[in-house]
């Protein structure tokens, strides 16, 4: 121990630190963020290029760069082919993109939120809300095309998103019912109740209703197939808004990872920033799962191989999670449409998939990453 | 700091019946009491975590009518058995301390990284910057605790039970630390602690709660006597006299053993 310390603590340093070794902040280092683009950008090209009809990667990389304003290049693709790539695979990627890059964010920021690394977007009722409406839509109204319902006003999407968002309402207010000393585990078993119950409720409905469950289940499997730049257009509100909040709070994350007390002691209202980040992680989920079906383990497999890989801090798992969920999903949905070509496979169930094996490792290691 | 009348019911029990208490700037007040007896719910009133309206005022002013980022450039807490996060690294944990001082949503200025070299520093720990706090052992991680606590920049640091996990050589590094802290950055400091000999050695003054309430308060010779501990921990001691305060030694009933 040093024997005639300064005053420490105060607001300008006024004594140069003695340094030894370089010792930083955690945070996200240049060549993680420059692998997670380049991530993105693999994902993009091969989900552009791979398909029944195979396009050569070189000029789909060329196609791809036209789009940016003030390039003109010879991608030497036909008519037939350009359309191809914009209209149809395109919007199917870049759907992936921004679902994968959703659900990863709010799986991250939810296993922060409730210091659980179980959590997953869909552990307030997202899934159950979104399922529950979807099967009474399509059971008591009927779809025809594109998934306009006949005779209701609403789709399928629509009933999803307002499902969604309905039992994570439900959820809070069943949560807040325990009073000032709600906890995190008082929320998660709220949600719990309002699945079960949801889930009752639409076993019931396809029970009665038996003609529909193969219209549900393809739904519930969750797909990018029938997306176009309608879709993209429709969620990239809410993926702009849930992605600017929950990276703002990114470092208020790591201060909640010491405890509510702690993090009130440090001067946060631990409770304001975790309801703010629920609402903006639960509104994206409910978005992406509006415009996918219900895509499971993404929110659990991309956070945890981030955390593993390149360091426990919010401020590394959330962006990170972001670029690599994205082009995860991306990638997943050129193996769910080409592995059985021509059939498709629901994109929920390749997730899944790679996903159970993965569970495994990542309760192997829980333990040292939350002890 | 002063606490007037304060009032704590949780969950429909009287935790605190009207208790006061002064703590004068650079003072050691240390308060003991049987478990159940409200000494960590006094620490956590007195640093705004339970509401205590009206009670509680700190350097002057109404603790209720401190933000609660002010109150934390003021009051730094050091929790029993603080949550280590996983991953964490010491230079992280610690520079946890400076959140009362970066703007929310912003990050960490130089002068924030400069306060948390100039803290790892003053406390030996700098070779352990890189090190994850889950890894330390408890002794040093209780350094980190305090460095944590006093990159916070606060003049009263609440410590509550800070050597309940240590051994004694530990207990006594800790706070030899602590009392060293006091004298050189003016620090006050309100602790909790069983380990009456030891509270006693380093406090200025103890205060006595039982149910609730403050039975006694003074200088350590004058609430470590055998008759209020009796009474009140229901415990058979004796108190000798030593170099630094009275020394309370457990004594069990019946004949002596041969």
């Amino acid at each position: 121990m040093r024997s005639t310390p300064a005053p420490a603590g105060t607001r300008d340093a006024s004594r140069p630190a003695r340094v030894t070794g370089t010792p930083r902040p955690a945070g996200l280092r240049k060549r993680w963020l420059a692998a997670g683009v380049l991530a993105v950008l693999v994902a993009l090209v091969a989900g552009v290029s791979l398909g029944p009809v195979s396009l050569p990667p070189g000029s789909v990389a060329a196609e791809l760069l036209n789009l940016l304003p003030g390039v003109r290049l010879d991608s030497g693709l036909t008519e037939r082919e350009i359309a191809i790539v914009t209209e149809l695979r395109l919007p199917r990627v870049v759907l992936g993109l921004l679902v994968g890059g959703m659900l990863a964010l709010a799986g991250g920021c939810y296993q922060g939120v409730f210091r659980n690394p179980l959590a997953d977007p869909y552990l307030l009722g997202v899934a159950a809300g979104a399922g529950f409406a979807v099967t009474a839509v399509i059971t008591l109204g009927g779809v025809g095309a594109g998934g306009a319902l006949t005779g209701m006003p609403v789709t399928i999407p629509l009933a999803a998103f307002v499902g969604s968002l309905g039992a994570v309402a439900l959820t809070y207010l069943l949560g807040a019912a325990g009073g000032r000393d709600r906890s995190p585990a008082t929320l998660i078993l709220a949600g719990v109740a309002v699945s079960a119950f949801l889930a009752a409720g639409q076993t019931y409905l396809l029970q009665r209703h038996s003609d529909s469950i193969q219209q549900v289940y393809s739904w519930l499997l969750g797909r990018l197939g029938t997306a176009g730049w309608g879709d993209v257009r429709l969620i990239l509100p809410y993926f702009v808004l849930t992605t600017v909040v929950v990276l703002l709070h990114r470092r208020e994350l790591d201060v909640l990872s010491v405890g509510d007390d702690e993090a009130s002691g440090l001067g946060l209202h631990p409770q304001r920033s975790r309801y703010l980040l629920i609402a903006a992680a639960s509104l994206g989920t409910a978005a992406a799962v509006s415009a996918s079906g219900l895509i499971g383990f993404v929110g659990i497999i991309v956070p945890h191989t981030v955390r593993l890989l390149a360091g426990s801090s919010h401020r590394v798992i959330l962006p990170l999670s972001l670029l690599f969920g994205a082009a995860f999903l991306a990638l997943t949905d050129v193996v769910a449409r080409t592995a059985a070509a021509p059939a498709e496979i629901p994109i929920g169930v390749v997730t899944a998939l790679l996903g159970g094996p993965f569970f495994v490792l990542v309760l192997r290691t829980a333990r040292r990453v939350f002890p | 700091m002063q606490v007037r009348g304060l009032h704590v019911r949780l969950g429909g029990a009287v935790i605190l019946a009207g208790v006061d208490l002064t703590v004068a700037p650079g003072e050691w007040v240390t308060v003991i009491g049987p478990n159940g007896a409200g000494k960590s719910t006094l620490l956590r009133a007195v640093g705004g975590l339970l509401p205590a309206p009206g009670a509680v005022s700190l350097f002057g002013t109404p603790s209720g009518a401190l933000r609660r980022r002010e109150r934390a450039r003021v009051v730094a807490t050091v929790a029993q058995s603080p949550v280590v996060p996983a991953g964490m690294s010491v230079f992280d944990y610690v520079l946890l301390g400076r959140t009362p001082y970066i703007a929310p949503l912003g990050r960490e200025s130089a002068a924030d990284l400069a306060v948390v070299h100039d803290v790892l520093d003053r406390l030996d720990l700098t070779g352990f910057h890189g090190r994850e706090l889950a890894t330390l052992s408890g002794g040093e991680r209780q350094r980190v605790f305090l460095a944590r606590a006093l990159a916070q920049g606060a003049t009263l640091l609440l410590l509550d039970e800070p050597t309940s996990a240590l051994d004694i050589g530990h207990q006594q590094e800790v706070l030899e630390l602590v009392d060293q802290l006091r004298r050189t950055h003016g620090l006050t400091v309100l602790a909790t602690m069983h380990d009456l000999s030891v509270a006693g050695e380093y406090a200025d003054r103890m205060v006595l709660l039982a149910d609730g309430r403050v039975v006694a308060a003074g200088p350590p010779d004058q609430v470590l006597t055998e008759e209020l501990l009796s009474r009140h921990y229901r415990a058979r001691v004796r108190v000798v006299p030593g170099d630094h305060g009275p020394l309370v030694v457990p004594s069990r009933p019946g004949p002596p053993r041969h």
